[in-house]
């Protein structure tokens, strides 16, 4: 059992590490274009990895990271419930899009009458159901025409950012802003802010850590659990099985964006405030990156949610201290799961050990666009 | 939108159906220039996506490999600028040097991407949708860090190419003249790409490439039973797949555009991918299905510049300006969930292929 | 028929060992094949058979030994090698792309071009024709392989050897899906081609078929060479006891049966397939309580759509199915286990089992959403747990925990967990598509007394088989179906295999013209 436990933090351990060494080769690399700096500057990938480290470990850096961390799990979770249904939700962004939107709504018109114990959990049980739309309806066309969720998800992500648009601009704009923008709820939810003395923690960390538990006693305890790992795993015998494949697919991929549109609540309610053109934390990516880096496990998506929570917390530092742009924690992540998904640390090792097969590919979603057989 | 049931009661639907057709045939000829100009991004990621796929390794990863080529493209050629000085353009099409050399360099960094993405899904044998995934990550990754270092500095870019364009007497001559227009009015890569697309067909189904290819994709084993070697033959297909995704990243960038911007592919690789299931994975029926794509943009991008006048102008002006935007994604949802059942892939797509000797 | 000498074969394999992780598949097996000559290679599922001809065609590399063509040493490391080399492989299952036309096939990997890129394909169809005529059998080079029947696709797999001129011809289980007809024929034209001076390796398990057309039969056991016989010294039971390793009983004994109530009944059933074209157009068909009723048939006939349609997983268009008295005419497959019908799929891999999951996981896969094993939406895995132990011990499933991957047990293993889960209970209807398929002759054995212990506890038993051998053993009712419908009924004991199987390839015209 301790063993299982270690080979699985192994392989995602070793993937960071090797990433980190190649982005700070890539960061040394291309040190030449960083303001003030020479090119081929071996102290640049130091002082950027450093800075990140100095912006994590504080008291202020570590309330940022579980601050940045909440909707990573939230995200994670939800991706990684599609997954083990066999369903690749890279809606992400647009899920998310719609939990703000749908929290700024509630609290715009009902905020100032009811105060915000009744107007924030109306607004988050809003996101969430707006998330829950938002990917009902790939859901909803891939179990009724075969439409692959790849291809849906990432339309309606362009959709729904014109919806979002259009919301800001209009219905819930704030009257007299320079900038088309929604408004700014701080004040109203002062409730949120859990410990008085941190800068930003807010009630939505502990949404994200109920939520890890809660998801694994779905997936594992309930039979509905069940039934989703069996559509995932095999769709065929899912249905030999007398599961309702369909249903699955719609509830699932409507779960996996309540999910979405929760995290979107909770950032929007505890972090951002408000929202604006363009909005876009880059949930849809590094969702997908948590799920992965867990391999779908929901304890796993705590972790590595954090992981993701932290860097994006201490990326900052390492702009304003060595000049590294932010951007390099999203060609990070690609690196990190690249090393992770072609099993580094087991491709070497089975090169030492001569003879053994290559390891099993690891089959998260069906290769293909139409599904003609869901029945 | 309240004002819109009002709207409707005061004119006759009748009419408004009219007026939105005599607006078409009105400006069908600006319309089609652009919808073909507008389908040359999506036509060649469904090409690559076809040339792949009928070998059966899917690409999602087209995305971020258009995204990497339109940087690469538009970096290259403003470096070779910068370092050649201002040069006169040829005759043709607005190509300089710093140009050309970009669209190259656009096609060599296309091709490494892709092999990257054959790696992953031939020998690595990793799931191909999260492989196309985490290249799209790292398309947006990389090109987003390099693209925030490189603005620092101050480029002056290569420009872009020109249409081939068409005498005016010629273009307004009702449809033959309209028809020239729209396939001529283009730069070098759209023109490329209608020609792609045709050879490409005669090639598929005729062709000795094209027979192994569509059987590679369907039943591989039969294929490797026939002393065919299954892994060189779906490498070098998604290899040279990188080089058509790549052309339309430099489209972007150097054709359509004057210079790189952050996610500027935005969603067109995924709009390519539908475009090939709609058209069944052949060539001309993918760039049909691209055009049909185009058109909802190039109805929106109509609207935009010459807003219909009158009852109908009056419609157009209650909805909202980001439904035009959100049209074209619109569009491609609706025809994929309605068509997608009756399109087969191929049997073998996204399956990786094990040698039996494989141990 | 020229010849170095009677001494010399055309095809030598010496000292020959392949092994995968944890099996010897092949273990120092020797074979020889002269001009001319039909050697067959004789051995139960899973003997290593299939893994010696893989590594003769260059699909599989041998960690020892050494093949030698006309006596001289060669390397064959790709199906390329074998084929420039003059041999030509039939796998089991048709190496033929459904969508392409034959000639496409054909030529595939050995195109006929009219220039260095574009293929002749009329010079294609002219050469494949004329092939065809020589060996006497008819092909439309122009029709989709998908279109064919499985007998013609196997002659488009032979035509593809012809093609390239092949001298060493490998059949790996060829009649496997054939009518006794079809077989026939095959023997016929394999019979031509080794007259022609070609060598051909026939590979099979069953007895009877290798005493009838080879000229040297040789068995193997466990990857091991255990002996060879040629057809006039040996038996079937010699030859079933050197390939099992102990006597066999050829025949299962199905004892009597004692029939009651009508259970299940089909009237007038339509089911259409994924293409819409009516796959059965009327069926109907009456199982009682207490008896087996096999279903024979040549693959492709709508044995699957019937299958599908009775337990659930396809929707009939038309017509009537009962259970013991209701109406149970396109019930969810849920709803038909409740009802006590129990499904053993045909391919276990894709419908059975869902190799990933533990084996505990495996034995609820049809039972998890009722007690004992889930109360309120809420699993029991005590309750799963101490049933698949219970289950395990007494089936007989080999396995080293209930909590390994299905996917790590042996395919007789796997298939018992499949019959573990849908046997026990009490049944009023079992519904088998091809229960024994790929197995070893133990678990058959094993499958088959399982099958008819349920039939005297009183269940209905529909068997639908490819393997005519299994229908005939333990039907006491045989249902011969052709073209979607019943078209003969007869006494299992008492069938006739050709009369059988004349229905299978006819539907009967020519039986009702040969009685006429």
């Amino acid at each position: 059992m301790t063993r299982r436990v270690i080979q699985s933090l192994a392989e995602p351990l070793a993937a960071i590490v090797l990433a980190l060494l190649a982005g700070g080769i890539m960061i040394f690399l291309l040190s030449g274009l960083v303001p003030g700096r020479q090119p081929f500057d071996a102290r640049l990938p130091i002082d950027a990895y450093g800075a990140l480290v100095s912006g994590i470990v504080s008291f202020n850096g570590l309330t940022s990271t579980l601050v940045y961390s909440t909707p990573l799990i939230l995200g994670g979770l939800g991706v990684a419930v599609g997954f083990k249904a066999g369903l690749f939700n890279i809606g992400g962004r647009g899920q998310f899009l719609m939990g703000s939107i749908a929290s700024v709504a509630v609290i715009s018109a009902i905020g100032g009458a009811t105060g915000p114990w009744i107007a924030i959990p109306l607004a988050l049980l809003a996101g969430a159901l707006a998330g829950a739309l938002a990917g009902f309806i790939p859901g909803f066309l891939k179990a009724t025409s075969g439409a692959h969720e790849v291809v849906t998800t990432i339309m309606l992500n362009y959709i729904l950012f014109y919806v979002s648009n259009w919301a800001i601009k209009g219905p819930l704009t704030l009257p007299r802003a320079p900038q088309p923008t929604t408004q700014d709820i701080s004040e109203l939810n002062g409730a949120l802010y859990v410990l008085p003395f941190t800068r930003d923690l807010h009630i939505g960390v502990f949404i994200a850590l109920l939520a890890v538990p809660i998801i694994w006693f779905v997936l594992y305890k309930t039979t509905l659990g069940f039934e989703i790992r069996s559509a995932g795993a095999n769709p065929d015998a899912a249905r030999y099985a007398g599961m309702k494949t369909r249903r699955l697919i719609v509830l699932t991929m409507s779960l996996s964006g309540l999910l979405m549109g929760l995290a979107g609540s909770v950032t929007l309610l505890g972090q951002v405030h408000q929202t604006s053109f363009g909005y876009d934390t880059g949930i849809g990516f590094d969702a997908i990156t948590v799920a992965l880096l867990a391999s779908s496990n929901p304890i796993g998506v705590l972790f590595s949610g954090l992981l993701l929570g932290a860097m994006r917390a201490g990326s900052p530092a390492m702009q304003s201290q060595a000049g590294v742009p932010p951007d390099l924690i999203n060609a990070l992540q690609a690196i990190i799961l690249l090393f992770l998904i072609v099993n580094v640390l087991r491709r070497v090792l089975a090169r030492r050990r001569a003879g053994t097969s290559t390891p099993e590919p690891a089959a998260l979603t069906a290769g293909k666009y139409s599904t003609e057989s869901v029945q | 939108m309240s004002g819109i049931p009002g709207a409707l009661d005061a004119i006759p639907l009748i009419g408004l159906v009219f007026q939105l057709m005599g607006y078409l045939i009105e400006n069908i000829n600006p319309i089609s220039a652009t919808t073909v100009a507008v389908s040359v991004p999506i036509a060649l990621a469904a090409l690559c996506g076809v040339m792949c796929e009928r070998s059966g390794v899917v690409n999602i990863g087209l995305e971020g490999i258009m995204l990497i080529c339109a940087f690469v493209g538009w970096y290259a050629s403003a470096l070779v600028a910068g370092a050649l000085g201002p040069e006169a353009p040829f005759p043709l099409f607005g190509a300089t040097p710093a140009l050309l050399i970009g669209v190259l360099a656009a096609i060599v960094a296309g091709m490494l991407v892709s092999l990257l993405h054959a790696w992953l899904s031939i020998s690595a044998r990793i799931d191909q949708i999260i492989g196309g995934t985490i290249i799209n990550i790292g398309a947006a990754g990389i090109t987003g860090y390099l693209y925030t270092l490189v603005s620092g500095q101050s480029l002056t870019g290569a420009g872009q190419f020109t249409p081939l364009g068409v005498p005016q007497e010629v273009a307004t001559v009702p449809l033959v003249g309209w028809l020239l227009n729209a396939v001529l009015n283009q730069g070098p890569i759209g023109l490329t790409t209608i020609i792609i697309v045709i050879i490409f067909q005669i090639m598929l189904f005729r062709s000795r490439w094209g027979l192994r290819t569509r059987a590679a994709g369907e039943h591989p084993r039969a294929v490797e039973t026939v002393g065919i070697d299954v892994i060189r033959l779906r490498y070098r297909n998604v290899v040279m797949s990188g080089a058509l995704a790549a052309l339309g990243g430099a489209w972007l960038s150097m054709e359509y555009g004057t210079q790189f911007q952050a996610n500027m592919t935005n969603g067109r690789g995924f709009i390519g991918l539908a475009a090939m299931i709609v058209g069944r994975w052949s060539p001309v029926g993918a760039f049909g299905a691209a055009l049909l794509f185009a058109s909802a943009t190039g109805l929106s991008l109509s609207i935009t510049i010459s807003p219909p006048s009158g009852d109908l102008g009056n419609v157009f002006s209650y909805i909202p300006s980001e439904f035009w935007d959100a049209l074209p994604y619109i569009i491609t949802i609706v025809i994929l969930a309605g068509v997608v059942g009756r399109s087969i892939a191929p049997a073998a797509d996204g399956q990786p292929y094990e040698r039996e000797s494989a141990s | 028929m020229t010849q170095d000498g009677p001494g010399v074969p055309a095809l030598e394999m010496r000292g020959m060992t392949k092994r995968y992780p944890g099996v010897v598949a092949n273990d120092h097996i020797d074979l020889d094949v002269c001009p001319g000559e039909i050697h067959a290679l004789l051995g139960e599922n899973g003997a290593g058979k299939t893994t010696l001809m893989n590594v003769l065609y260059g699909l599989a590399r041998p960690d020892e030994g050494q093949i030698l063509l006309d006596g001289k040493p060669v390397q064959i490391a790709s199906p390329a090698d074998a084929i420039a080399r003059g041999i030509s492989m039939v796998h089991q299952h048709f190496m033929l792309v459904p969508v392409l036309s034959v000639a496409d096939n054909v030529i595939l990997g050995a195109e006929t071009m009219a220039n260095p890129i574009f293929l002749d394909r009329k010079q294609a169809r002219r050469k494949i024709a004329d092939l065809a005529g020589r060996f006497g059998f008819e092909l439309d080079p122009e029709a989709k392989v998908a279109s064919l029947s499985v007998g013609q696709q196997q002659r488009v797999e032979i035509l593809k050897a012809l093609y390239r001129e092949a001298r060493i011809l490998v059949l790996d289980e060829p009649t496997a899906v054939l009518t006794p007809q079809e077989t026939d024929e095959i023997f016929g034209l394999l019979r031509r081609l080794a007259a022609d001076g070609r060598s051909i390796v026939f590979i099979s398990h069953k007895l009877y078929e290798v005493l009838e057309i080879a000229d040297r039969i040789t068995v193997i056991r466990r990857g091991k060479v255990i002996g060879e016989r040629r057809p006039a010294e040996t038996t079937e039971e010699e030859l079933a006891e050197l390939m099992v390793g102990r006597a066999v009983e050829l025949t299962a004994d199905r004892g009597e049966s004692h029939v009651g109530r009508p259970m299940l009944q089909i009237e007038g059933l339509r089911v259409a397939d994924a293409r819409h074209r009516e796959i059965i157009p009327g069926l109907s068909l009456e199982v009682r309580a207490g008896e087996i009723v096999g279903v024979a048939g040549v693959a492709g006939n709508g044995q699957d759509e019937l299958v599908e349609s009775i337990v659930g997983m396809r929707t009939p268009q038309g017509g009537k199915v009962t259970l013991d008295g209701r109406d149970v005419t396109g019930l969810s497959p849920r709803k038909m286990n409740m009802a006590e019908v129990a499904y053993v799929p045909g391919d276990r891999h894709r419908f059975g089992l869902i190799l990933a999951f533990p084996v505990y996981d495996n034995l609820v896969l049809t039972g998890y959403y009722s007690p004992p094993y889930s109360r309120s939406f809420l699993r029991d895995d005590q309750a799963i747990k101490s049933s698949a132990e219970r289950q395990v011990e007494k089936f007989d499933i080999r396995t080293p925990s209930i909590n390994v991957p299905a996917a790590t047990l042996s395919g007789g293993n796997q298939q018992k967990v499949i019959v573990a889960r849908e046997f026990d209970r009490p049944l009023k209807l079992l519904v088998l598509d091809q229960p024994t398929r790929g197995l070893d002759v133990g678990s058959i054995e094993f499958i088959h007394r399982q099958i008819i212990a349920k039939r005297d506890a009183g269940a209905a038993v529909l068997l639908v088989s490819a393997e005519l051998d299994e229908v005939m053993e333990m039907s006491d009712r045989i249902a011969v179906m052709y073209r979607g419908r019943i078209v003969a009924e007869m006494d299992g004991r008492t069938a006739d295999k050709s009369e059988v199987g004349l229905y299978m390839a006819t539907g009967g015209r020519e039986a009702a013209e040969a009685t006429a």
